[in-house]
């Protein structure tokens, strides 16, 4: 297989900062209590007429323009979101529209959380065939919140945005080594959303869960590949929550600065967060050396990948 | 069947993640209680795998299995 890059990552968060207080509030809980529970001191909320596509859309075109490649040259278009709004077609059409494609395969992943990741890994498998393929992860769980009365535990959590990767077959800034992915429906009861009524989340399974599932299947890749997570320069992770983030890196044995972090200031922003925060990471940082990306989401849904500064 | 001596120590290692005493009552919920949250779980799983060497499979990890010390109580009678 003719080996895959990563060529560099967009995002795009709503202007709207919605801060602890105004959640606990209608909640009826404190500021406090929020952020002990999740770390999330802020989210962004997005305007009401605005769409996952609209979000998918500024991510996307974030990222083509920082990796200087035009839309119009694309391979391919990959589209994760656990929220958008409609059954059928999803928010790939609509975003491969308005990037100007009218022949390119534009695949929707209607995945929470986990999405971008499982988008991340095909991708890798396909830029061989396909030549560019963009990942998006656009998410806007401020609709999910606000379709119904929810419990305090998960309203705290979620906020909205958009993050995007470009993979390609030509060489880039980051070589893609290796990627695991698993999913197991026994727990799609524990976390899922009908499209109405309330977010249902067992927390307490959800947690158990991730908890175990991502830094095993961190674990996983890093053995197939012969790497250590001390040699890991940072973990890309999915940011759920704070907690969780530290806890894995106390199951992996590294440094809780290894694990990229934040959801202080954009909340879990589903299969959107894992691409923010590699965009994030990738402009504040010149480190070299392998980079792992994780997730875990509702289905269950998990995995890892692994990548590493090209020569 | 429950065993005084496994509760004992599984009551010392609850005790140890709430940093609170441990209920008296061995059926007494951990989490619904409010002794014990979400994220504590993990680390009681956890610290039950080290303290009685044994694994407890992905399969078994339902938060039920480990509501209160009777539970994880007999968890480990069916698997030691």
């Amino acid at each position: 297989m003719i080996p895959a890059y990563l060529h560099g990552f967009g995002a795009y968060l709503p202007e709207r900062v919605v801060a602890n207080a105004e959640l606990a509030e209608r909640l009826g809980r404190t500021s406090e209590w929020i952020e002990s529970v999740s770390g999330i001191q802020e989210r962004r909320w997005a305007a009401p007429e605005a769409t996952v596509s609209d979000m998918g859309v500024a991510a996307a075109e974030d990222c083509l323009r920082k990796a200087g490649v035009p839309a119009n040259t694309l391979g391919m278009l990959i589209v994760a979101s656990g929220s958008g709004a409609r059954g059928f077609p999803g928010p790939a059409a609509e975003v491969a529209a308005r990037l100007g494609l009218d022949s390119t395969p534009a695949l929707d992943l209607p995945m929470a959380s986990a999405g971008s990741l499982f988008g991340l890994a095909l991708a890798m498998r396909l830029a061989e065939t396909q030549g560019d393929v963009l990942v998006v992860g656009a998410e806007k769980m401020s609709a999910v919140i606000e379709a119904a009365p929810q419990d305090p535990n998960t309203a705290i959590l979620f906020g909205d945005g958009a993050g995007a990767a470009l993979v390609s077959a030509r060489p880039g800034r980051w070589r893609m080594l290796d990627a695991v992915l698993h999913s197991d429906g026994k727990y799609r009861e524990d976390l899922a959303f009908q499209g109405t009524g309330p977010l249902r989340m067992n927390g307490l399974t959800v947690i158990l869960q991730a908890a175990r599932k991502i830094p095993s299947s961190i674990t996983e890749v890093l053995g197939r590949q012969n790497v250590s997570a001390q040699q890991v320069a940072v973990f890309l992770l999915h940011q759920a929550n704070l907690n969780l983030l530290t806890r894995v890196a106390k199951s992996l044995g590294v440094s809780p600065e290894k694990v990229f972090s934040n959801v202080q200031r954009y909340g879990n922003t589903s299969s959107a967060s894992m691409l923010i925060a590699a965009s994030e990471w990738s402009e504040t940082t010149s480190v070299r050396g392998p980079i792992v990306f994780s997730a875990f989401g509702a289905g269950f849904h998990w995995g890892a990948l692994l990548a590493d500064s090209a020569a | 069947m429950p065993d005084s001596s496994r509760s004992q120590r599984l009551r010392k290692l609850v005790q140890e993640i709430a940093g609170k005493p441990a209920p008296e009552d061995d059926q007494e919920s951990l989490f619904e209680s409010g002794l014990l949250d979400s994220f504590a779980l993990p680390d009681l799983v956890s610290a039950i795998e080290k303290e009685f060497a044994v694994k407890v499979p992905d399969s078994d990890l339902n938060p039920r299995k480990f509501d209160s010390i009777a539970r994880m109580d007999a968890y480990l009678s069916d698997h030691l």
